[in-house]
């Protein structure tokens, strides 16, 4: 469980977070969800403790982040994974090198154990017989399950997951949604998935943050977003014609 | 002062770099690879230049001399002398921060805009002696390349004076082998390392803290390019000073 007490982050002038209050729970997929320049990424950034907030504190389970020792960040930083929006996968390493990082990095595990875990868990993103392939040469949903199976490969306690829907087609977007919300339930996980994907909104999101700028302006579950009267939120998410039927539908169906 | 914002931020970055050490099975790979890539890979352009330098620097001493008082001798040490003190490690470190330099920023440059380095603090790992430690520790061995080009450009000397009929081999290797002093070969190499620490550190700094995206990389080598040599070429001038003034 993540907990998030009244976060502040300004850039110079820019005040971008505006006092950000929330809990992510553990074993569900948490989504933020806001337009471009809402604070999104900088919020997940703030999370990951790339960017240091300017007041408020963020809670791991019991560990507060802004009263750890720089070493004692690192280790709880070894608890995480991220899968960013790009992939980021180191280019000049392999598939199996790729995944294989993190275990090299911190464990002190014998390379047949490595060998299996990384096998293991390329297979449970569906990705075999890439594992000599360079990133260069996977499609970008090839890129994406390889970004997760990295992040899941030291089973962390904190998955994190920026965009992870952005530049796929609609049924590689689904795959990548299920993918993420089977890993969370498996592993028992804190997911946090930062989105402005409405279908992951209403396949994946048990819980979900709405950002306006820099201030959360809504939370609540995939299913109470078609209830909700808040306007900001309603427009945000039934932009296009297709959602607003959707809700339509949805409204009509209950009554 | 934003000069002065970045000597600081350049510091500090040099600090972090030899804190929270990668673990040495990982470490001892990087190193390998970048030896590689930053001194075996730059052996070829270092060999051509000097070879042709050290016969232009021996051609134009030789075509210099015109007083029938001064002895042709003096072609073979202007030669030792420009190449052993200058040429080598100077000149072929300008080049050095074109080449190497430029390499550094562009590759650290591109995994800060596609994201790798944020990826490799996310994991805790200290990112900065990921990627600049092994830089350092493999330019330790810039020196050889140094040694290499002062042997190159003599013998490029040695040739383009004797088979150009501008001296003779005995006249060639007794001004080669007149007035020697083993301190200057000294201060060769110790500047040598110091601007070997240099081109290890100010290009990484350039791709390290860069912002935006592939045209900033580029702005970014170009940059580091310039105050590489700049650095350079002022380190030279306070090290001459100190220990040949």
């Amino acid at each position: 469980m993540i907990t998030v007490e009244n976060i502040h982050k300004s850039f110079g002038e820019t005040h971008v977070l505006k006092g950000i209050s929330t809990v992510f729970d553990k074993g569900k997929t948490n989504l933020i969800i806001g337009q471009s320049g809402s604070g999104k990424t900088v919020f997940i950034k703030t999370l990951l403790g790339l960017h240091k907030p300017d007041s408020g504190r963020i809670i791991y389970n019991d560990r507060v982040y802004s009263e750890l020792s720089e070493d004692q960040k690192r280790l709880l930083r070894q608890e995480m994974g991220m899968v960013f929006q790009g992939s980021a996968l180191f280019d000049s390493m392999t598939v199996e090198q790729n995944v294989m990082f993190p275990l090299k990095m911190f464990s002190s595990m014998p390379q047949e154990e490595m060998q299996e875990r990384v096998d293991f868990v390329l297979q449970r993103v569906n990705l075999v017989n890439a594992h000599q392939k360079l990133p260069a040469e996977l499609s970008g949903g090839m890129q994406k399950r390889v970004a997760i199976a990295r992040a899941i490969v030291n089973r962390p306690k904190y998955l994190f997951c920026d965009e992870p829907n952005s530049g796929l087609d609609p049924k590689t977007a689904i795959l990548i949604d299920n993918l993420i919300q089977e890993i969370t339930q498996e592993y028992d996980i804190t997911t946090v998935i930062n989105t402005h994907d409405m279908n992951s909104v209403m396949e994946i999101g048990e819980k979900i943050v709405f950002l306006k700028n820099g201030l959360k302006e809504w939370e609540g579950t995939n299913k109470e977003i078609f209830k909700t009267d808040n306007e900001a939120v309603t427009n945000f998410v039934y932009s296009s014609d297709l959602f607003k039927k959707v809700r339509q539908m949805y409204i009509e169906e209950r009554n | 002062m934003l000069y002065l914002e970045n000597i600081g931020r350049y510091f500090l970055m040099i600090k972090e770099v030899f804190r929270k050490p990668t673990k040495w099975g990982i470490m001892k790979n990087l190193i390998l690879k970048e030896i590689d890539d930053l001194i075996y890979g730059s052996l070829g352009i270092i060999i051509f230049i000097s070879f042709f330098i050290g016969g232009v620097v021996a051609i134009q001493t030789a075509l210099n001399i015109d007083n029938p008082l001064i002895p042709k001798y003096l072609i073979g040490f202007t030669t030792r002398q420009s190449v052993i003190l200058e040429f080598a490690p100077t000149f072929c470190s300008i080049i050095m921060a074109g080449k190497v330099g430029s390499y550094i920023t562009s590759s650290i440059g591109t995994m800060r805009v596609t994201e790798q380095i944020d990826a490799l603090e996310v994991m805790g790992v200290n990112s900065l002696n990921y990627l600049v430690f092994p830089k350092i520790i493999a330019l330790l061995l810039y020196p050889f390349v140094i040694a290499i080009s002062m042997y190159l450009g003599i013998l490029g000397g040695w040739i383009a004076a004797v088979f150009g009929d501008y001296t003779t081999n005995a006249e060639f290797i007794k001004g080669l082998q007149i007035d020697f002093n083993p301190f200057h070969v000294f201060y060769a190499f110790f500047k040598t390392f110091v601007f070997a620490f240099i081109l290890a550190t100010i290009p990484s700094f350039y791709g390290y803290y860069m912002k935006g995206g592939a045209l900033e990389v580029g702005k970014a080598s170009t940059t580091s390019f310039v105050w590489t040599s700049v650095v350079i070429i002022i380190v030279n001038y306070l090290i001459t000073q100190m220990l040949l003034g």
